[in-house]
C-alpha cells in the first residue's frame, strides 16, 4: 500500500439525543472506535446497512460532525489541530460528494456559479474570467457541455447533476474525495456512467476516494479495498477481493448473499444465509458482539466481550468466530 | 386465459410544458399465478402503465387508447357508463382482487392511524365481516408476513416500526383479501439489501401459498432474476423486448436489453461495466421511430424514422428492434 493520505485512529463519533433537563443522558454511539487508513490514489469502499455510522463517518472526516474521541491525520497532521494555512489546504484537498444531486445543487445559482463558487472562496485563479474558463474546462472533463455553464440545475436530469457536482468538487485540485452513496439515486444505466467517470478521474488525477454505499457490487467494482461497518463498529477490512471472495465475517457473509444477482441460474442455485430481524439501535448498543443478535454463529462468549480486530495478512476481522482456521 | 390483458395502452398526461405520452401502445398479458417483472427507467412508463391499469392516475393524465381486461372484465373508464360507476367498480376491485404494494411504506401508511385499524381496513372494506373477526385476521396476517409479537403491534403507529417492517404491513394489507393479482411497485428500492432479500422471499412465499399472480415494477435486473417467470422491458414508453427470464438474461435481443445488463455489475463474472451513453428521451416530444435510437451504437436512419415492429422468436420472447430485420435482410440476399 502506498503511504497512508489519511488516518482514522480510534475515532468516535457520539450524539447526545438526551431529552429535557433532568431526563437519563442518551447518547447514540454512530460510530465507535473506527480505526483504518487510506493510501495515495487509493479507493476504499466503507459498506454497511442504513444506521450503520457509514455517512456520519464521512461527514465526521470532512468537519461537518466534531470527532467525540480519536484522532484524524491528514498528511501525518491531526485534523483537529491545524493552523489557519493548513486548515485552509486541507478544506480544499479534501472534497465530498452527495448522495441527492436533487439537493446538493443551489436551485437558484447557474451551473458556472456553482462551479465558480468554491474557486472564489479559495482564491483558485486570479480573475473571474479565468475562473469561467476553468469552469468550462471543468464540465467538458466530466461529460457535459461548456455552453452548459449558463443553465440552471433543474434543466438537468440526475446523472447530469451529478456530473456537475463532481466538476464542482474538481474545482479545487482535491486529493480526496468522500463519495457519500454518489449513485444510489440514479438509474442503472446512469449509475455505471457515473462509476466509470469517477474511475476516469482517479486515473489520470490521482485522487484517493472514500466510497460509502450500501451496494456491494458496485463498491467491489470500484474499491481497491472494503471496510464493513456494523453498528457503528468495522468489522470486517480487506482488499476488495478478500472480502468478496472469501468473507469471514458473518455479517459479511449474510450481506453477500443477499445482494441479488442478475443471473437467473445463479440467483437460483445459490445458498442465501438469512438474517433475521434488523439493525438495533445504537442507542445504547448491547454489549459484546455489536452482531450478536443476528448471527447464526453466535456463543455465550460474544455476549460479554467484543471482539478486537484481528490481521490475517491483510485481511481483518472483528470475530471470534471468524478467521482462517475456521 | 390470461388473468390481465392488456392491449394497446395509450396513456397521456396534461402538463404545463405540455402533453407527455408516457406510455405509448403498449400490449401484454399476465397469466394466472404467474410473476412477471416490468423492467425500466425512470420515465420509461413502467409505473404509469401499473397505476392505468389499477385507475389510480393522477387527475391530469387519462388512458387515451386501448384496454384492459382483468378476470375477463374490460376495466377502463370507457366500458362505463359514467365515471362514477368506474370509481364504483375500481374500488370493489382495488384492495380485493387487485392490490399493489408501494414503493415507499411510509408515504403511504396513514401516520395518524394505528397499523392495526389500517388493516382491519382493508378487510372490512370488502367484507362483512365483525370487529373481532377483523381483528383476528390481521393479527394472523402480521403473524404471516414476520411481524414479531403482532397482538401487541397491532396497536402501534406507523413511525414505531423500522422501514422493514413497514414495507411487511403494506405486504399485509395486499394480500389481505387473498387478492389475484399483486403489483409491487419498486417494493425494495427504499429498503437495505439484507431487508430488500427477506421482503422479496417473502413476496415469492405469498405469492405460491396464495397461488396469486404477481407483477414486479423494477429498474433492477438483479430483483427479478430470482423472482419472475416472464420479463418485460420498457423504453421511452414502449415495450422494447419481452421474453421468459432466461431468454432476456441469456439471449438477450434488444440493444437496450444487452446495455442494461452490460451496466448492472455481475461479481461472478468480473467483466468491465460499459455504460449506456446519454440519457432517456424527452417524453413531451417522443421521437417518430425507435425510443432509444439517441443512445444506441448500432442506430441505423430507420431507426429514426419508424418504429419497428415487434418481431417474434419463441412462444415467449419478442422484441422491436431494425437491426434484427436488417440481418434477415443481409441473410438473404447472400443466401
Amino acid at each position: 500500500m502506498a503511504e497512508a493520505l489519511l488516518t482514522v485512529d480510534h475515532v468516535k463519533t457520539y450524539f447526545d439525543v438526551t431529552k429535557g433537563l433532568f431526563s437519563k443522558k442518551q447518547i447514540v454511539k454512530a460510530v465507535d472506535d473506527v480505526s483504518f487508513s487510506i493510501g495515495e490514489g487509493e479507493t476504499y469502499g466503507l459498506v454497511g446497512e442504513s444506521g450503520c455510522g457509514k455517512s456520519t463517518l464521512g461527514r465526521t472526516l470532512v468537519q461537518i460532525y466534531p470527532v467525540t474521541g480519536g484522532k484524524i491525520y491528514y498528511k501525518g497532521r491531526d485534523i483537529d489541530t491545524l493552523k489557519k494555512t493548513d486548515r485552509k489546504e486541507f478544506t480544499r484537498e479534501v472534497q465530498m460528494i452527495f448522495q441527492d444531486p436533487y439537493a446538493s445543487l443551489n436551485p437558484r445559482m447557474t451551473v458556472g456559479e456553482i462551479i465558480k463558487e468554491p474557486m472564489e472562496i479559495h482564491k483558485i485563479l486570479d480573475t473571474s474570467q479565468q475562473r469561467e474558463e476553468r469552469a468550462a474546462e471543468l464540465l467538458k472533463l466530466v461529460g457535459l457541455k461548456p455552453d452548459h455553464i449558463r443553465r440552471y440545475p433543474h434543466e438537468f436530469s440526475g446523472g447530469q447533476r451529478q456530473r456537475i457536482s463532481i466538476a464542482r468538487t474538481l474545482a479545487l485540485n482535491p486529493r480526496f474525495i468522500i463519495c457519500d452513496e454518489p449513485i444510489s439515486a440514479l438509474d442503472v444505466s446512469i449509475q455505471a456512467q457515473i462509476i466509470n467517470l469517477l474511475k476516469e478521474i482517479q486515473s489520470d488525477l490521482k485522487i484517493s476516494y472514500l466510497f460509502v454505499a450500501h451496494d456491494l457490487s458496485m463498491v467491489n467494482y470500484i474499491s481497491d479495498r472494503i471496510g464493513v461497518m456494523y453498528l457503528g463498529h468495522l468489522v470486517e477490512e480487506g482488499t476488495a477481493d478478500q472480502v468478496y471472495s472469501s468473507p469471514l465475517h458473518p455479517y459479511t457473509r449474510a450481506l453477500l448473499s443477499a445482494v441479488p444477482i442478475p443471473d437467473p441460474d445463479v440467483a437460483k442455485a445459490r445458498r442465501k444465509i438469512h438474517l433475521e430481524g434488523e439493525l438495533p439501535t445504537p442507542l445504547n448498543p448491547p454489549a459484546g458482539c455489536p452482531f450478536k443478535g443476528r448471527c447464526p454463529s453466535a456463543t455465550e462468549e460474544c455476549g460479554k466481550v467484543r471482539p478486537e480486530m484481528k490481521d490475517y495478512g491483510g485481511h481483518k476481522v472483528a470475530c471470534f468466530h471468524a478467521g482462517p482456521s475456521h | 386465459m390470461a388473468l390481465l390483458d392488456v392491449k394497446h395502452l395509450t396513456v397521456d398526461f396534461n402538463t404545463d410544458q405540455g402533453v407527455v405520452h408516457a406510455v405509448r401502445d403498449i400490449s401484454f398479458s399476465v397469466g394466472e399465478s404467474e410473476a412477471v417483472g416490468i423492467v425500466g427507467e425512470s420515465g420509461s412508463g413502467k409505473s404509469v402503465t401499473m397505476y392505468s391499469v389499477m385507475g389510480l392516475l393522477a387527475a391530469n393524465g387519462g388512458i387515451r387508447e386501448g384496454s384492459v381486461v382483468f378476470g375477463g372484465k374490460e376495466i377502463t373508464e370507457k366500458a362505463y357508463p359514467s365515471r362514477k360507476a368506474y370509481q364504483a367498480e375500481m374500488s370493489k376491485i382495488r384492495g380485493n382482487e387487485m392490490s399493489m404494494i408501494f414503493q415507499d411504506p411510509m408515504t403511504f401508511l396513514n401516520p395518524v392511524v394505528r397499523i392495526g385499524k389500517q388493516i382491519t381496513e382493508v378487510i372490512k372494506n370488502h367484507n362483512k365481516v365483525s370487529d373481532a373477526q377483523a381483528k383476528e385476521q390481521a393479527v394472523a396476517l402480521m403473524g404471516q408476513v414476520g411481524i414479531p409479537s403482532p397482538h401487541e403491534r397491532f396497536g402501534q403507529y406507523p413511525h414505531e416500526f423500522s422501514g422493514g417492517m413497514r414495507q411487511r404491513i403494506i405486504i399485509a394489507m395486499a394480500l389481505a383479501n387473498s387478492p389475484r393479482l399483486i403489483i409491487a411497485d419498486e417494493p425494495t428500492t427504499a429498503l437495505d439489501v439484507t431487508i430488500q432479500a427477506q421482503v422479496l422471499d417473502l413476496i415469492k412465499d405469498m405469492k405460491e401459498k396464495m397461488n396469486s399472480s404477481v407483477i414486479m415494477i423494477t429498474h433492477d435486473l438483479g430483483v427479478v432474476a430470482s423472482l419472475c417467470d416472464r420479463i418485460i422491458i420498457m423504453y421511452g414508453g414502449k415495450i422494447v423486448e419481452a421474453g421468459d427470464a432466461r431468454e432476456i438474461f441469456y439471449q438477450p435481443r434488444h440493444p437496450y436489453t444487452m446495455g442494461l445488463l452490460k451496466c448492472v455489475h455481475n461479481p461472478e463474472k468480473k467483466d468491465k461495466l460499459t455504460p449506456i451513453p446519454g440519457s432517456p428521451p424527452d417524453l413531451l416530444k417522443p421521437p417518430a421511430g425507435c425510443p432509444f435510437v439517441d443512445r444506441c451504437s448500432q442506430a441505423m436512419r430507420i431507426c429514426k424514422l419508424r418504429m419497428p415492429e415487434a418481431e417474434t422468436y419463441s412462444e415467449t420472447h419478442t422484441c422491436s428492434c431494425w437491426l434484427e430485420e436488417a440481418g434477415k435482410r443481409k441473410g438473404e440476399n447472400h443466401g
